[in-house]
C-alpha cells in the first residue's frame, strides 16, 4: 500500500501533526507547538505549550519574557505525544539550540529540518544525518549560484580590511541571534582578541550564549565607547542599524554584512554594503542537495526558500519531491 | 585581469561618486598601457566582440548545467555574466589569470565557430570575480553605474586635464586610446580631429521645477517631442548622432544627405505631419516618428510616408569656426543666418516664443495644443554651449503630465540594481463598470517613479498578493491602485486596450483607494489626441 503520510499536513501557517494535534513552527498561536529553533519567524509566542530544546526555550524567554507552557526537550530524548506520535529533537547546526524534529507515527518517520547548515559552527553542535521516510527541508539558498565560501576566507577579508584602515572601523551587520555570535566566535578562532563592540540590541543574546558556554571574549557596548576606542575595531550591529542614524557616531565605518545573500553583488548593493561577507547559517546549494543524498528519504518536501530549483534537482535525480507553500518565514537577513 | 576585476567589484560596492572617481582615476594612473585603455573602453561600452553574445553565455552554461536551473538562477541573480561566474565549475588547478590585453586579444580572435571552445579556456584561468569581469568585458554590458561621463571625469582627474578636453579628444579615438593616453599621461599633442565628422557632447537642461526666470535674461523656445540629434559634416562626410552619441545616419539618410556645409548642428529630429493629426507640413506626434526609429535600413516607402527633418536649436561649429564659446544670442544669429543656405524640406528652426514676461509665457505654454510640443526650453541669452548640464544656463519646462488611476495586474523582477525585486509593473483600467463584471485590460507598463522604500513595499505587496506565476512574471490579486503619470496617449492596434501610453511612470501608490474606483478605459481613450 502506498504511503501518503497523511498524518502530517502542511498548512500555510505551519506543519500540522494531526494525531497529536500539534504544530511545528506555527505562524500563529496554537495549543501545542513544536519549535525547531529560536528565530522569531519560527518561534512565535502565545502558544499553550511550547516543546523545544532548553536553549531555544531560553532564547524564547529572553524575547517574550515568559516561560509559560515551556516544555524542555534535550537533544536526542524521544518523547511521547498524544495520538501515538513520538518526537525527537536532533541537532541542526543552525544556531544555539537549533534542531531538526523527528516525528514517528505508525512506523513512519518524518523529519522537519527547520533551518540548518552542514558546516562547523563553534556556537552549536553539528547537524546529524538521521534516516527517515520524509525529509521536510528548508531551501533558503536553494539555487546553484549559492555556494558559501569557507568561513575562514571571509573572516580573513574582514581582518585585512580592518588592518588596512586603522583609523576606520568595520561595522558588521549580523542577525542578532546566531550570526552575530558565530561571527564573533570565528573572529576569536582566527586570533582576533581585541574588544568587539556591540550595538545595544546584541548584548542580551551574546550574554545568553555565554551563559550556555560559548566563549565570545571581551565584548562591550558602543554606547560606552569613545570615538578613539572604536578606530580600528570591529563593531557588530543588527542589519537594520547599518544605515541608520545610530551608525553616524562611528568613526568612518566600513559597512560590512555577514549573510549568504552577499554572494550576489546586487543584493549587497541593495543593502548599501561596501564589504560583503558571505557567511550564512543556512545550508548552501551543495549542502542542501548533499543532505537529501545523505538522508536518502523516500520523499522530500521543500519549504521556505527557492523551492523551484530544489524541486528541479530532485526531478533530475529521480527523487520524489513536493513544494509546500508555507508563509511567514523571513529570509532577508541571513 | 585581477586588478580590473578588483576595480569592477570595488565600483559595484562603492556608492559615492567621488569614491568611484578616485577608484577609477587610481586604476587609470597605475595600470600600464594598453590594459588601462581596454579597461576604459570596457567600462564605457566601447568594446564589441561579435563572437560573444549574451546567448553565448547561456549556451556555454546550459552545456554544463540543467537549463531550468540556469534559468531560475539567472532570474534570481538578474545578470547573465554574474550568474555564469557563480555557476562555472571551479577549475582543478590554481587560476593563472590573463592580462586585460591578453583577454581582449583572445576574445577578438574568437569566432562563432570556436567561441564555445575558446571562451571556456579563458574562464578556467580565473576565479569567480575574474570570470565575472571577463564576461562583463566580453559582452559589453557592464551596468555598474559608470556612465561615460563619469569615466571621462575620472580620466581627467587621473591626469589632471580638463574634462571638456577629454570629451573633445575622446571621440574618433578607438580602444585602447593610445593617442589619448599619450596626450594626457605623457604630454604629447592631442589627437587631431578637424577632418572627422565627430560627435560633440550635447548641452543639456535642468528641469525648471519651481524656479521662475526673467525673460530679459532667458530666451524661450518650444521643446519638441522628437529625438535630439546632432548633424555633423566634416571631411566630406555627414553623420547624424543621437543624444547618446550613436550614429543613426543610416536610419535617417535623407537628413544625412541634406547637409553640405561643414559644421555641427544641434536640433530635434521630427517626422513631417499629416500623420496622427499633425498639420500638413508641420511635425507629427512622437508616435509617427516611432515608425522610423530603430531601423538599420529604411525603405523608400517609409521615407515617403514619414519624411524626417531637423528642427534646429543651435550651431556648435560652422565652417571651421568653433562657436561654442560665444553667447547663445550670437550663436542664434549665426543659426538664423545659416538657415536660408540649408534645404528647407530637411531643416527648419525652432522659433523663439515671443512672450512678454514669465506669466505670459506660462499662459502660452498652457494653451499649446500641438502634439509635437513637449514643453518649453529656457536658455540664458549669454550662455556658451557647454557639454552636459550646467546649473542656471538651460531649463526645460515640460507640459504637466496627464494622470490616471490604474490597477496593478502583473509584476516582473527587475535587473541590475533591482534584481530580485518585483519592480516592473503592468497595470490596467476597467473595460466597463467593475461592479457589473467588467474586467481589467492592461494599458501600460512602468518601472520607475517610486522611491527605494516604496519599491520594497511594492515588492512585498506583490509577493503577498500573488495569484499566479508565469515564468518570471507574477499575477497579483489586482487590489492595488497606482496613480500613473504619462505624457500622452495614442491609439494603438498592437495593444488589446487599443491605447499606448507615452512615458508612463508611477506617480503615486494609492493603497488607500479601492481597485474598483480606478479609472475606466474610456477615460484614457478620451485623452487620445492623434
Amino acid at each position: 500500500m502506498p504511503r501518503d503520510f497523511s498524518w502530517i499536513r502542511p498548512e500555510p501557517w505551519g506543519i500540522h501533526v494531526v494525531p497529536a494535534d500539534c504544530w511545528i513552527d506555527p505562524a500563529r498561536p496554537v495549543d501545542r507547538a513544536l519549535v525547531t529553533h529560536g528565530h522569531a519567524d519560527h518561534a512565535r509566542g502565545g502558544h499553550g505549550e511550547t516543546f523545544a530544546t532548553p536553549e531555544t526555550l531560553a532564547i524564547m524567554k529572553l524575547r517574550y519574557a515568559t516561560e509559560e507552557g515551556a516544555v524542555p526537550v534535550p537533544y536526542g530524548e524521544r518523547i511521547a505525544l498524544p495520538g501515538d506520535v513520538h518526537a525527537t529533537w536532533i541537532p541542526a547546526g543552525h544556531v544555539l539550540g537549533s534542531a531538526q524534529i523527528l516525528l514517528e507515527h505508525a512506523s513512519e518517520r518524518i523529519i522537519v529540518t527547520g533551518d540548518f547548515k552542514r558546516r562547523a559552527d563553534p556556537t552549536c553542535p553539528p547537524f546529524e544525518v538521521t534516516p527517515c521516510d520524509v525529509l521536510v527541508t528548508e531551501a533558503t539558498f536553494g539555487l546553484p549560484v549559492f555556494r558559501h565560501p569557507p568561513v575562514e576566507e571571509e573572516i580573513a577579508k574582514l581582518l585585512s580590511a580592518l588592518a588596512a584602515n586603522p583609523e576606520r572601523c568595520v561595522l558588521v551587520g549580523a542577525y542578532a541571534l546566531g550570526k552575530a555570535q558565530r561571527l564573533i566566535a570565528e573572529l576569536r578562532r582566527a586570533g582576533h582578541q581585541d574588544t568587539i563592540w556591540l550595538h545595544g540590541a546584541m548584548e542580551r543574546m551574546c550574554r545568553l550564549y555565554e551563559e550556555w558556554g560559548v566563549d565570545l571574549g571581551d565584548l562591550r557596548l558602543v554606547s560606552d565607547a569613545s570615538k578613539e576606542q572604536l578606530a580600528g575595531a570591529v563593531i557588530v550591529a543588527p542589519p537594520s542599524a547599518l544605515n541608520d542614524r545610530w551608525s553616524r557616531r562611528l568613526p568612518d565605518p566600513i559597512t560590512a554584512m555577514a549573510s549568504g545573500w552577499m554572494r550576489v553583488r546586487q543584493r549587497a548593493r541593495q543593502r548599501m554594503v561596501e564589504l560583503p561577507l558571505v557567511i550564512s547559517d543556512h545550508a548552501d546549494w551543495d549542502e542542501l542537495t548533499q543532505t537529501v543524498v545523505d538522508v536518502n528519504p523516500a520523499e522530500t518536501w521543500i519549504t521556505h526558500g527557492r523551492e523551484e530549483a530544489m524541486l528541479r534537482w530532485c526531478e533530475l535525480n529521480q527523487r520524489k519531491a513536493r513544494a509546500l507553500a508555507l508563509v511567514g518565514y523571513e529570509d532577508e537577513d541571513d | 585581469m585581477e586588478a580590473f576585476a578588483a576595480l569592477l567589484d570595488a565600483l559595484v560596492y562603492t556608492r559615492s561618486r567621488n569614491a568611484k572617481l578616485k577608484l577609477l582615476a587610481d586604476y587609470l594612473r597605475d595600470t600600464p598601457d594598453p590594459d588601462r585603455g581596454w579597461a576604459l573602453a570596457a567600462l564605457t561600452d566601447g568594446l564589441d566582440f561579435p563572437a560573444v553574445k549574451s546567448s553565448t553565455i547561456r549556451n556555454l552554461l546550459t552545456e554544463r548545467i540543467d537549463p531550468v536551473l540556469w534559468t531560475l538562477s539567472r532570474e534570481y541573480v538578474g545578470d547573465s555574466a554574474e550568474t555564469a561566474s557563480l555557476l562555472w565549475p571551479e577549475p582543478a588547478e590554481a587560476p593563472s589569470p590573463p592580462t586585460v590585453s591578453e583577454a581582449v586579444d583572445a576574445l577578438s580572435r574568437m569566432t562563432r565557430a570556436n567561441v564555445m571552445v575558446e571562451l571556456p579556456k579563458l574562464l578556467d584561468r580565473l576565479d569567480a570575480n575574474g570570470r565575472y569581469a571577463l564576461l562583463k568585458l566580453a559582452t559589453g554590458a557592464m551596468r555598474i553605474g559608470i556612465s561615460a561621463r563619469l569615466a571621462k571625469t575620472a580620466f581627467a582627474q587621473a591626469f589632471d586635464v580638463a574634462v571638456e578636453d577629454v570629451e573633445e579628444h575622446w571621440h574618433g579615438q578607438t580602444p585602447p586610446y593610445a593617442p589619448l593616453f599619450d596626450w594626457a599621461a605623457h604630454g604629447a599633442e592631442p589627437p587631431n580631429s578637424d577632418d572627422l565628422p565627430l560627435f560633440r557632447p550635447f548641452m543639456l537642461a535642468h528641469g525648471l521645477e519651481d524656479t521662475e526666470v526673467d525673460l530679459a535674461d532667458y530666451a524661450a523656445e518650444w521643446k519638441w517631442d522628437g529625438i535630439r540629434v546632432q548633424v555633423v559634416r566634416a571631411g566630406g562626410e555627414t553623420r547624424v548622432y543621437s543624444r547618446s552619441g550613436d550614429d543613426i545616419s543610416a536610419t535617417f539618410p535623407e537628413v544625412a544627405e541634406a547637409l553640405h556645409i561643414d559644421g555641427v548642428l544641434d536640433g530635434e529630429l521630427l517626422v513631417r505631419g499629416a500623420h496622427q493629426g499633425g498639420e500638413e507640413g508641420g511635425a507629427a506626434s512622437f508616435n509617427a516618428l516611432q515608425q522610423r526609429l530603430g531601423r538599420k535600413t529604411v525603405s523608400k516607402k517609409m521615407r515617403e510616408e514619414y519624411p524626417a527633418f531637423v528642427r534646429l536649436y543651435d550651431v556648435l561649429i560652422l565652417e571651421g569656426q568653433d562657436l561654442r564659446p560665444l553667447p547663445w544670442s550670437q550663436r542664434r544669429a549665426a543659426l538664423e543666418a545659416l538657415l536660408p543656405r540649408l534645404p528647407a524640406d530637411r531643416f527648419d528652426i525652432s522659433t523663439v516664443i515671443p512672450a512678454a514676461d514669465f506669466a505670459d509665457l506660462s499662459a502660452i505654454r498652457e494653451r499649446a495644443r500641438d502634439d509635437a510640443i513637449e514643453g518649453v526650453m529656457l536658455k540664458r541669452r549669454d550662455s556658451p554651449y557647454v557639454a552636459g548640464r550646467k546649473t542656471g544656463l538651460w531649463y526645460k519646462w515640460k507640459r504637466d503630465p496627464l494622470l490616471i488611476d490604474c490597477v496593478l495586474m502583473y509584476a516582473q523582477r527587475g535587473s541590475g540594481k533591482r534584481s530580485s525585486f518585483y519592480s516592473d509593473y503592468t497595470f490596467g483600467c476597467w473595460d466597463g463598470d467593475p461592479d457589473t463584471g467588467a474586467e481589467l485590460l492592461p494599458v501600460g507598463k512602468a518601472y520607475f517613479g517610486f522611491t527605494d522604500e516604496e519599491l520594497k513595499w511594492l515588492d512585498r505587496h506583490v509577493r503577498n498578493h500573488t495569484v499566479g506565476r508565469f515564468g518570471p512574471v507574477r499575477e497579483t490579486d489586482k487590489s492595488l491602485v497606482f496613480e500613473v503619470a504619462f505624457d500622452s496617449v495614442h491609439a494603438s492596434k498592437r495593444h488589446k486596450s487599443g491605447v499606448a501610453m507615452r512615458f508612463p511612470r508611477i506617480s503615486r501608490i494609492r493603497a488607500d483607494k479601492p481597485a474598483h474606483e480606478a479609472d475606466r478605459i474610456e477615460t484614457l481613450r478620451a485623452l487620445i489626441r492623434d
